[in-house]
């Protein structure tokens, strides 16, 4: 009985081993594929310096891949470099350059497979096609990587990191730089994009469609083709966020296409040609943000309704909204715009004049983009005085009752 | 000539209506800078004294003096001197004393609050459109030897640029908005000189919305280094075209 129990013990401790296997030039093994052949689930398998062109790497055991001092694993312009095919997996530390590039397959720096609770963390990604892939996965981490590649037409290049049909993940302090869409979210639900900075992509820094009940929070987009879009979703959180330097005519600071129930709070939209553009969205709460130095500080499409816009700052902008009808289903309330000229006699910080914020020029701009040649002339300047005291051009229910007399210290 | 020049640049010293519009443009740029925080509203009250006071004070003034130093122009044609020098050197003398006004009134405070882009276009443009209305006097008061009409030009070309024009390409750009325009657009503002200096202050102001679509275009042709020689070459042409006119015309006038 005795000699069976200790039996039993012993192969489970042999069993429960988790084994480090080395992998290195001038180890016994030599390539990661061996290493993973060899590997059990469990295993850590840790990788040193060097230069390892071995194709397509297949994780599909439940182990920890850790490269020591970023060694390079290339994939040469063939194929994708790294795949996930397994639960549990970790993959930190690695340089991942030279991915493939195909239209059909979509070749990855790291992609994984229909897995959950993989961890990819610390890694260098370089000239990929796209960088990291997660598709149809739960529970993932995507942390601390950078991710750069060099695409000048977006049909050539894919996605920093591209998420797609997954629940659960966190995408937390990645650097991406150069791809087609910074960040893309695809049908991905309760997720977190924390403190990433998303720059220099062809098209968007951030993209999402479909994606409801996720949140991004203390991220920099800037000078990305066409700023972030956020379309056919709900129930995102959208707080502390920079978007900066999005400059074209279609490129937005933030673009709001069929948004619901959804929270703008305490974000800063710096010299974009428009700051936020608004398109069929509806009860969003857009609230302290600072809208400073942007062409249009907001442009909110006759198509929205019952968007509440409360509490920010607008300085310096050029516009501070503009609009393309005459319809007005949204509330501006107790917003600092510093081109009020009311007065406060009773001191109380509110401005005892209601405040119009769209000027007459913004509407002739959008009906007829060439005066915006005219822009500044004394004879629009006196146009938009009496415009401003009796509307007729611009809807008079387009207005902010309760304009504050100092800015907000957001 | 040096000593014509002197004698008009006493002349329009002691008149003392030049150092009141220095002290009045001083007295607006230093407190709209002082007034708020940020430098914003600082240049659009500039902006609007380079759009609207510099040019009406430039060519009234001149104008009026041009009428009453037509005396003083007459003993100088008597003695041997040239009527190019004589005209020349009135022109040298209101427009210098136009632009000192300007870079003292408004240049200074300019440099102090906003030493950026901004601020340099700004003062540039201003000493131009000052140089510029300068010599449109010099056109309104050759034109005719009756005072009140020769003023009365003047402040009709001053409406002209600062309000009509402006008017007519807001009415041109809504019959014709659906054709494409841009380009032509670009060469219509070529016709007044406030319309270029505004639009070359602009491109520099509001950068983000000039890198909209229409902007674009504009920021494309300005906004290139041809596009800046392009458009100062066409602010210097604007002073010295009425100019030339005014000089061939003074040239033949019988006095």
């Amino acid at each position: 009985m005795k000699i069976i129990l200790l039996a039993y013990f012993l192969s489970l401790s042999v069993l429960c081993e988790a084994r480090i296997i080395l992998v290195g030039k001038n180890l016994p093994l030599k390539t990661i594929k061996a290493a993973i052949a060899q590997s059990t689930d469990g295993d850590t398998i840790i990788v040193s310096n060097g230069i390892y062109k071995e194709g397509r790497i297949l994780i599909n055991k439940k182990i920890v891949l850790i490269g020591k001092n970023f060694p390079v694993l290339d994939g040469q312009n063939k194929s994708e470099v790294l795949s996930v095919n397994a639960d549990n997996v970790v993959v930190k530390g690695f340089k991942i350059i030279n991915s493939g590039h195909a239209a059909l397959e979509d070749p990855c720096g790291i992609r994984v497979y229909d897995k959950s609770n993989v961890i990819i963390e610390n890694n260098i990604l370089d000239n990929n096609f796209f960088g990291i892939y997660i598709q149809n996965s739960k529970n993932c981490i995507i942390k601390n990587n950078t991710v750069k590649a060099y695409g000048e037409e977006e049909q050539l290049i894919g996605n920093g990191i591209h998420c797609w049909k997954s629940e659960n993940l966190q995408i937390i302090a990645n650097k991406i730089s150069g791809h087609r869409d910074g960040i893309y979210f695809e049908f991905v639900t309760n997720s977190v994009i924390w403190r990433n900075v998303s720059s220099g992509n062809v098209r968007y820094g951030l993209h999402f469609m479909f994606s409801n009940d996720d949140a991004y929070i203390t991220n920099i987009f800037k000078n990305n083709g066409a700023g972030v879009a956020v379309m056919f979703t709900k129930n995102v959180k959208m707080f502390n966020n920079y978007f900066e330097e999005n400059w074209g005519d279609s490129a937005y600071g933030l673009l709001l296409k069929e948004i619901a129930d959804s929270y703008i709070f305490n974000n800063r939209f710096s010299r974009n040609t428009s700051g936020i553009y608004m398109e069929g969205t509806s009860r969003i709460k857009v609230e302290k943000n600072v809208f400073k130095s942007n062409g249009w500080g907001m442009k909110i499409q006759a198509s929205c309704m019952d968007n509440e816009i409360v509490n920010n700052n607008y300085l310096k902008n050029t516009f501070d909204i503009s609009t393309n009808g005459s319809l007005v289903l949204n509330t501006f309330n107790s917003n600092y715009w510093d081109k009020y000229e009311g007065y406060d006699l009773d001191k109380n910080g509110i401005g005892d004049v209601p405040y119009h914020p769209l000027s007459l020029f913004a509407v002739l701009t959008e009906t007829n983009p060439s005066a915006m040649l005219l822009y500044r002339s004394f004879m629009i300047t006196l146009l938009d005085k009496s415009e401003k005291v009796l509307p007729s051009i611009t809807p008079d229910n387009f207005v902010d009752n309760t304009p504050l007399m100092k800015s907000l210290p957001l | 000539m040096n000593r014509i020049i002197k004698i008009i640049l006493l002349d329009i010293i002691k008149n003392k209506i030049v150092l009141a519009y220095t002290f009045i443009l001083a007295i607006l740029s230093w407190s709209s800078f002082a007034l708020e925080d940020n430098s914003a509203k600082g240049l659009l009250t500039i902006l609007n004294v380079i759009l609207f006071t510099v040019p009406l004070v430039s060519i009234l003034f001149s104008t009026i003096y041009l009428y009453n130093s037509s005396e003083f122009i007459e003993l100088l044609l008597s003695q041997p001197v040239k009527r190019l020098k004589i005209w020349l050197s009135l022109f040298t003398g209101l427009s210098s004393s136009m632009v000192f006004s300007f870079f003292v009134g408004a240049g200074i405070p300019l440099l102090i609050n906003s030493p950026d882009n901004v601020g340099f276009m700004m003062i540039i443009v201003g000493c131009l459109i000052s140089v510029i209305f300068v010599a449109l006097a010099f056109l309104s008061s050759i034109l005719t030897r009756d005072k009140a009409k020769g003023i009365g030009i003047a402040i009709m070309i001053w409406l002209y640029f600062a309000l009509l024009f402006d008017g007519i390409v807001l009415f041109l750009l809504f019959q014709f908005a659906d054709y494409p325009i841009e380009n032509a657009m670009i060469g219509i503002t070529a016709l007044s000189p406030i319309d270029l200096a505004r639009i070359q202050i602009l491109l520099h102001l509001d950068v983000s919305a000039m890198m909209g679509y229409t902007g674009a275009i504009f920021k494309d042709f300005f906004g290139t280094t041809t596009g800046l020689i392009v458009s100062f070459l066409l602010l210097c042409l604007w002073a010295i075209i009425p100019f030339f006119i005014s000089l061939k015309k003074f040239n033949r006038k019988d006095l």
